[in-house]
């Protein structure tokens, strides 16, 4: 009997001790990016009506959704007159739609929604319009124009498009070059608009995606397909990653494997990304961008929107009906422009 | 009255894996080195099933069950060969695409041998996946990676093993089903790595762990031969061990085994916090391979682990099971996702394979199961 309650004493002692390493372990301080956000230094910036933005965008799973919803918060902080009022969107449409439900009851001036599914929050979207507030759609587009004051989106085609021409660009008459295509999930949209966008660009130039492979945005999903993708190519000449978050397990899959006989062209532009970019130490040259400071715009557009204005500098009053973002390319020329824009991933 | 008729008509069933104890020596090996007298009294409850016409296939049961998994396995690199022979005809580049195939069956290897250990016990974990996850992100947090190497060895292995303790203590002690158990950890595991993580991917700057996954040894990456030691001391600890027999006699019976002097609630705490451990220890495969840590890490992998552990023979309801059959089962699937990507064809019909593989090799199993039983029963 006392030796088990010696062996319990060393054994509660251990874990005790473990526990209290371990709560030292959970820290993650990061710094503060600073280009995500910006305030224009026009008549615009002077503070006028207090407006209170709602503001909700699908569960961060991954980089990209959470830069989102970072930079809406830093951005709405950097105006006086605007309160942010950010509700949890839940994990599917159903559960979106009820928040945008309660939100509508708090009557805010404006909602900023990234929806889960466009087609599927377009009639509360709609609703919200009828109460009087201002919808800026983000991102994913409702299905009826009438469901949102405006809307703000990045460019999947483009990025395809910016992605085939940098790769058509360099293996310009080669028919035969080996092009590889690592897509993000499959079922989506944006994915097969991305990949239709790549292929029609690289046809201008004669060439074509020999090897196509879909990851699921995630970093073990990009380095499991990617591991696979180059046992089944044994030489390949250009890769465009669709997605830089995916991309970190990518290049660690390229990597293991010791390959550096082609380049590579990644997607979406996160800080990690630029730096081996910058830094040239990857097969990674270029990424196109598919930029998250889109929310920090549309902070301001709700804001513009409600009190009247237009963009400086522009002659309308009114903020455009429709934004669409350029797909930039960034390379090691002209990355360190583009670094304070580069979301942590 | 109710009470009593239950372990007596569970009696006969209990005797398939009693049984299964003294067919593969366990009971002559282990008896003398520790506690006789408990697997002395479990000796009799099978002997009056008159062991020697049950003997025979009980032992070769298993066995045969993982060459069938083999077969299947040979089939799809024969499929490999017809379909890419400029890949599996040639030596080297076969070593290669296996290599991978291997590498990328480590991590969720590994968190199947804890399943299998879990499940051949008679319970389930379904929290597998948001452990790896778990322990993945703590151990990349910018405060362990300043520990170095053994901080994030070291909190990756103890927050496995920590939260599967806690799953253990909560099935044994608190008495709840491993199903909700289980289910209630994954969903906050899951919730603390996004908490922590603030749902961000942590880059891993100790490249010490980072090489375990492109640094080779013998021209084998680090990650596959740590899969290799996981998989050979599960296999000496399920068959060569008390802890093993143990295992196998509290999933066939619970109450048996309790009757037999096993302390079950320990046992059981000891089962998940082992699963947990092979949770911990994925999680650092998974953040070599792919040099961070996510709290997206180990999507599925309960669903997978268990899938592989049922198609390699473990039982549902516990008592049987082989680490040799589960690890085929994780290669089977492994091979299928290369196969499918050597060929560059879309991931949608691979799932639907996948499902296939899963219904088809349990019919297998269970057709041979049922021919098996009526043999005997005809000789007697």
């Amino acid at each position: 009997m006392s030796d088990v309650s010696r062996r319990g004493l060393l054994l509660g002692g251990s874990a005790l001790g473990a526990g209290v390493l371990l709560a030292g372990c959970t820290s993650n301080e990061t710094k503060n990016d600073g280009g995500q956000t910006k305030v224009s230094e026009g008549k615009n910036a002077a503070p006028g009506k207090n407006v209170t933005i709602g503001f909700s965008a699908p569960a961060a799973d991954h980089g990209w959704i959470g830069a989102i919803t970072a930079n809406a918060k830093a951005q709405a902080a950097k105006y006086s007159d605007v309160k942010l009022l950010p509700v949890d969107a839940g994990k599917d449409a159903p559960a979106q739609i009820a928040a945008i439900e309660s939100l509508i009851q708090q009557k805010p001036d404006a909602i900023v929604l990234l929806p889960n599914d466009g087609a599927q929050l377009t009639a509360v979207a709609r609703k919200a319009m009828e109460a009087g507030i201002v919808v800026i759609n983000l991102d994913r587009e409702f299905s009826d124009p009438a469901a949102s004051f405006a809307l703000i989106k990045g460019d999947n085609y483009g990025m395809g498009v910016s992605a085939g021409h940098y790769i058509g660009r360099k293996l310009k008459g080669r028919g035969d070059a080996v092009i590889a295509e690592v897509a993000g999930i499959d079922t989506l949209q944006l994915t097969k608009d991305r990949s239709k966008g790549f292929a029609d660009t690289l046809a201008t130039y004669g060439l074509r995606v020999s090897n196509r492979v879909a990851a699921d945005f995630t970093v073990p999903g990009g380095q499991a397909v990617t591991a696979n993708l180059l046992q089944a190519a044994s030489k390949i000449d250009a890769i465009w990653n669709h997605d830089d978050d995916q991309g970190v397990g990518v290049l660690a899959a390229i990597k293991q494997a010791g390959r550096k006989e082609f380049f590579m062209v990644g997607g979406a532009g996160s800080l990690d990304a630029m730096d081996h970019i910058a830094a040239g130490d990857t097969p990674l040259e270029a990424t196109v961008t598919y930029p998250p400071t889109m929310a920090s715009s549309a902070i301001s557009l709700a804001r513009l929107a409600v009190q009247g204005k237009g963009l400086d500098d522009l002659v309308e009053l009114q903020v455009p009906k429709l934004i669409v973002l350029q797909s930039e390319t960034v390379t090691r020329s002209n990355v360190d422009r583009y670094r304070p824009l580069g979301f942590k991933s | 009255m109710t009470a009593g008729t239950g372990p007596t008509t569970n009696e006969p069933t209990t005797n398939g894996p009693t049984t299964n104890g003294p067919t593969t020596n366990g009971p002559t090996t282990n008896g003398p080195t520790t506690n006789g007298p408990t697997t002395n009294e479990a000796v009799p409850s099978g002997r009056p099933g008159s062991p020697a016409p049950g003997l025979r296939w009980v032992a070769g049961e298993p066995v045969k069950r993982t060459l069938g998994l083999v077969a299947v396995l040979v089939a799809l690199l024969v499929v490999g060969a017809v379909t890419r022979p400029d890949i599996f005809g040639d030596t080297s580049k076969l070593w290669q695409n296996e290599l991978t195939v291997l590498t990328l069956a480590s991590a969720i290897g590994i968190v199947t041998v804890g399943m299998t250990f879990v499940m051949i016990g008679g319970g389930i974990d379904l929290s597998v996946g948001a452990l790896l996850a778990l322990a993945s992100v703590w151990c990349t947090t910018v405060a362990t990676q300043s520990y170095g190497v053994g901080g994030v060895i070291f909190s990756a292995l103890a927050v496995g093993a920590g939260a599967g303790f806690v799953n253990g203590l909560l099935i044994s002690y608190g008495r709840l089903v491993p199903f909700i158990a289980t289910l209630a950890m994954m969903v906050a595991a899951r919730g603390l790595a996004q908490k922590i993580s603030g749902s961000r991917t942590q880059i891993n700057h100790v490249s010490l762990i980072n090489d375990l996954a492109s640094e080779k040894i013998l021209g084998v990456p680090y990650i596959v031969l740590v899969f290799a030691v996981v998989v050979a001391l599960g296999w000496v600890l399920l068959n060569r061990t008390t802890f093993g027999r143990r295992t196998v006699a509290v999933g066939g019976n619970a109450e048996a085994a309790r009757l037999a002097g096993i302390n079950t609630r320990r046992h059981t705490v000891l089962l998940y916090a082992l699963s947990g451990l092979c949770c911990g220890i994925a999680a650092l495969v998974v953040v070599a391979q792919t040099t961070s840590g996510s709290n997206t890490n180990g999507d599925l992998y309960e669903l997978n682990a268990i899938a592989a552990a049922i198609i390699g023979g473990t039982a549902l309801a516990g008592g049987r099971g082989t680490i040799v059959g589960s690890l085929v089962g994780v290669l089977i699937f492994s091979q299928i996702a290369n196969l499918f990507t050597v060929n560059n064809l879309p991931t949608e019909t691979q799932r639907i394979v996948n499902g296939a593989i899963i219904v088809g090799a349990v019919l297998i199993q269970q057709f041979r199961l049922a021919d098996l039983r009526r043999r005997p029963k005809l000789s007697t």
